[in-house]
């Protein structure tokens, strides 16, 4: 434990740029009313750059990570699951879902104001409520995303809502008929956007919020690519904070600036200059799916032993494209070469791009994410695997045990460890770290 | 009276086994109710459902996560069991999440002769959903003739839509039975008979129903009716919980279960080709919840049954950890509440506690008979 340094380190450059960009777009939303603007409601998979062409003035919250923003809050979190669970709902449901209900059901926003200044709860923020939004704009593949805003219509009394089916098939049977399907519904929804706010839809804001999205979710990619190198620029837990923007509002302008003109130049030059995440890495692993939100610290206890947690399928792929290069390995997916002459065009290349996402895959395949996850573990040179077994949300969690049986079979010592990403009653810290102690011995290091 | 039915489900491996021999064909081992069962009768497939067995068992537990559901861990415990060695095929057609790890756990470990994943749509509200299923279908049309070698003709799919039809037409029948104020068949028979449905030739099916029907048309039980229930919510056969309801002082009239009348309740309506038919039955009917939005469809529906079948009081139940179903029961007890129905919710596992149970059903049944009894 506490070994020695042996590559450099120093701090992300862009760290406050990230935090700055977090914060904006939760205080866009709430102030949006105050500007004349309009907020809407959706999880960080849904396609926001269809809403984008409603106006500059409209303003996204993203259900995951204003979720996970509870979880990290935990005196508030528990509330929420607590009045969560007076109304009836069930405490086994994804607990993403049941912080977003409490913070309706108790009319408690995760962020307010502290001498003027927009900042977290948790940071002593005067209290405000939830700000209602103006409509539901979702996706769904997962069994509880469509079901979840139901819900949220429910407690708010009624809140128009549109949601897009787009669990079509994995994108290794993609066709014509599937992405038209997709298509058809985003120009549904763009009737019901005009119907319910009564603004007329500006095609060409679409358009750019699309080139957005692509170049968000490729250089996200390409970043994350750059962490092949030993030692790693960049460690899971930084990471978390990185990747977040991408699922606030990928198609924002201020997302894809951020990752390719700030992002990325530091991870390639820190990788150039041989600068480590964890200076003293000695062995690399990767996790899966959420991580524990409220627990955070288990990472740097990682590094205690000279372990970094260099990523995941899920940082990775929740946001970031990805394709096989010429030399049969994972790189960023190249944003299309496309111009954008019409609605039904830019909807069909949006559509086509967006369906190859590496984190939907597993949805009709476990099988499919384990050769993507061994992959990474070959690519990124691991020595291991930490799979958290999330009970806190069943999309992520779906076929984990034989993405463990897969790794095992392809070599891969695995560790697994059971926890919820957002209800910290259902986290044992102590229990966890005694299994990274083993693990750890077990990959060599103590 | 069910005798048979339940002989078939008793014995549903040696019944499909038998049927293999006889008729010299190909079975399909199918999860989920949206399987277009239509498709697969054409091409001289017979579909049998995969249910479980209701054994504590341990054989899944390094395959599926336990905060899934146990239906989908029994499931895939009689696949690991080689219970079903039998099955040429095996399909899921896209529900829940978690029976479709019962499905890729299944063909990696116990691989067969075709597979297939299905993508039914989830938005059934969205009118793209219908020619979106039938172009899924015709590329599933394509891969079963493939492996079966059969041609499968307009001719074979409308005469297999009629068998269909015809069951589902019969079963409709048998639950209008079950409106009377002396039901002639319990709630636990019924299920039997569903049961059965969902694993036997359904031409042979029919003939049975036919003489079942018979039988039953003017036959009154001695058995008291007591109070009139439904029981819903999530994948339900459990028979030995319906008898102990039913030997408590009560007799299920209705119920929404896949296992039940949203299996059958929708036929398949003309429209302008067999496949597009088809599709329009399976996106049109009762939805599973993990499809009813944004809409909650299910809802007026239930309270209709409610109605009809004069129930006094409703069982949900559901599977422990059923995502779509916790979704839905909150706002399902509320509706039944306010209509002024009372309700008892019950969570199910591979077997369940009957005693507690039963303190629980007595309650609530002498809940129900309150009025009756001041």
């Amino acid at each position: 434990m506490e070994q020695e340094a042996i590559y450099p380190t120093e701090k992300l450059k862009c760290w406050k740029k990230v935090k700055d960009i977090r914060m904006k777009f939760y205080q866009d939303y709430a102030e949006a009313h105050d500007k004349g603007g309009l907020r809407w409601a959706g999880g960080a998979w849904t396609f926001d750059a269809i809403p984008a062409g409603l106006g500059e003035d409209v303003y996204p919250i993203t259900s995951e990570p204003y979720s996970a923003t509870i979880a990290f809050d935990k005196e508030l979190s528990l509330e929420c699951m607590e009045a969560t669970e007076v109304k009836g709902y069930p405490r086994d449901l994804c607990s993403y879902m049941r912080n977003y209900w409490g913070s309706i059901i108790t009319d408690k926003f995760a962020f307010g104001y502290k001498d003027g200044e927009f900042v977290p709860r948790f940071q002593g923020a005067k209290p405000i409520g939830f700000p209602k939004p103006d409509f539901i704009w979702q996706d769904h593949i997962c069994c509880s995303h469509a079901k979840w805003y139901q819900v949220v219509s429910d407690l708010e009394g009624g809140i128009p809502m549109f949601t897009v089916d787009n669990a079509v098939g994995p994108s290794n049977e993609l066709t014509d008929s599937k992405i038209k399907y997709v298509v058809e519904q985003l120009k549904d929804g763009i009737k019901f956007l005009e119907k319910t706010t009564g603004r007329d839809y500006d095609d060409e804001l679409m358009f750019k919020a699309i080139k957005n999205h692509f170049v968000s979710t490729s250089k996200w990619a390409e970043s994350c690519a750059l962490n092949k190198a030993i030692p790693a620029p960049l460690d899971e837990k930084t990471i978390y904070s990185l990747y977040v923007l991408g699922t606030l509002q990928k198609a924002g302008k201020q997302v894809a600036d951020f990752y390719e003109k700030d992002l990325l130049p530091e991870v390639k030059d820190r990788v150039k200059r041989g600068i480590a995440a964890v200076p003293n890495e000695r062995v690399r692993v990767m996790s899966d799916t959420q991580p524990p939100w409220s627990f955070l610290s288990i990472f740097r206890y990682l590094e205690k032993f000279g372990c970094v947690s260099v990523g995941s399928l899920y940082t990775f792929g929740l946001i970031g494209q990805w394709e096989v290069k010429k030399d049969g390995t994972w790189g960023a997916k190249k944003i299309p070469d496309v111009e954008f002459t019409s609605r039904d065009q830019a909807l069909y290349e949006y559509v086509k791009y967006e369906l190859h996402k590496p984190e939907w895959q597993h949805f009709y395949s476990c099988h499919l994410k384990s050769d993507m996850m061994i992959r990474i573990a070959k690519e990124w040179k691991l020595n291991g695997v930490m799979l958290h077994y999330n009970r806190g949300c069943e999309g992520l969690t779906v076929g984990i045990a034989e993405n463990r049986l897969a790794l095992l079979d392809a070599g891969f010592p695995v560790m697994a460890f059971e926890g919820n990403n957002a209800d910290e009653r259902e986290f044992d810290e102590a229990r966890t770290k005694a299994k990274i102690n083993a693990f750890m011995e077990t990959l060599g290091v103590k | 009276m069910i005798e048979q039915f339940k002989q078939i489900e008793k014995n549903r491996h040696d019944y499909a086994k038998d049927w293999k021999k006889k008729k010299d064909g190909k079975v399909l081992g199918y999860f989920c109710t949206y399987v277009p069962e239509e498709i697969l009768y054409a091409a001289g497939v017979l579909p049998v459902r995969i249910l479980g067995s209701h054994e504590p068992q341990d054989v899944t537990e390094p395959h599926i996560f336990g905060m899934f559901c146990p239906f989908c861990r029994d499931c895939l415990a009689q696949g690991l069991k080689n219970r079903y060695k039998y099955l040429d095929g095996l399909m899921i057609a896209q529900s829940c999440l978690h029976i479709r790890q019962a499905y890729t756990s299944w063909i990696k470990h116990r691989p067969v002769d075709f597979s297939k994943f299905l993508c039914m749509p989830h938005k059934v509200q969205s009118p793209h959903a219908y020619e979106f299923l039938t172009e899924e279908y015709k590329v599933f049309k394509k891969e079963l003739e493939n492996w079966t070698g059969n041609k499968i003709t307009d001719n074979d799919l409308d005469k297999a839509i009629e068998v269909y039809n015809e069951n589902r037409r019969l079963m409709r029948k048998l639950y209008d039975l079950r409106k009377r104020d002396k039901p002639p068949l319990t709630g636990e028979q019924v299920m039997e008979v569903v049961m059965a449905m969902q694993m036997t030739d359904k031409a042979e099916h029919n003939k049975m129903l036919k003489e079942l029907l018979k039988k039953i048309e003017n036959y009154i039980p001695d058995r008291e009716t007591g109070s009139r229930l439904m029981i819903l919510g999530s994948e339900d056969d459990d028979t030995v919980f319906m008898n102990m309801v039913e030997e408590s002082g009560a007799t299920f009239v209705i119920d929404d279960h896949c296992t039940g009348s949203r299996y059958f309740w929708n036929e398949v309506e003309d429209g302008k080709d067999p496949l597009s038919s088809i599709a329009a039955r399976y996106v049109n009917r009762i939805p599973c919840p993990s499809k009813d939005w944004e809409e909650r469809k299910r809802i007026p529906h239930i309270l209709n049954l409610c109605k009809d079948w004069k129930v006094d009081g409703v069982i949900i139940m559901q599977q422990k950890f059923c995502d779509p179903h916790e979704l839905d029961f909150v706002a399902i007890k509320k509706a039944l509440e306010d209509a002024g129905i009372p309700t008892l919710f019950l969570e199910f596992d591979v077997t369940v506690p009957i005693g507690q149970f039963k303190i629980r059903v007595e309650a609530f049944l002498e809940m129900i008979g309150e009025e009756d009894l001041f």
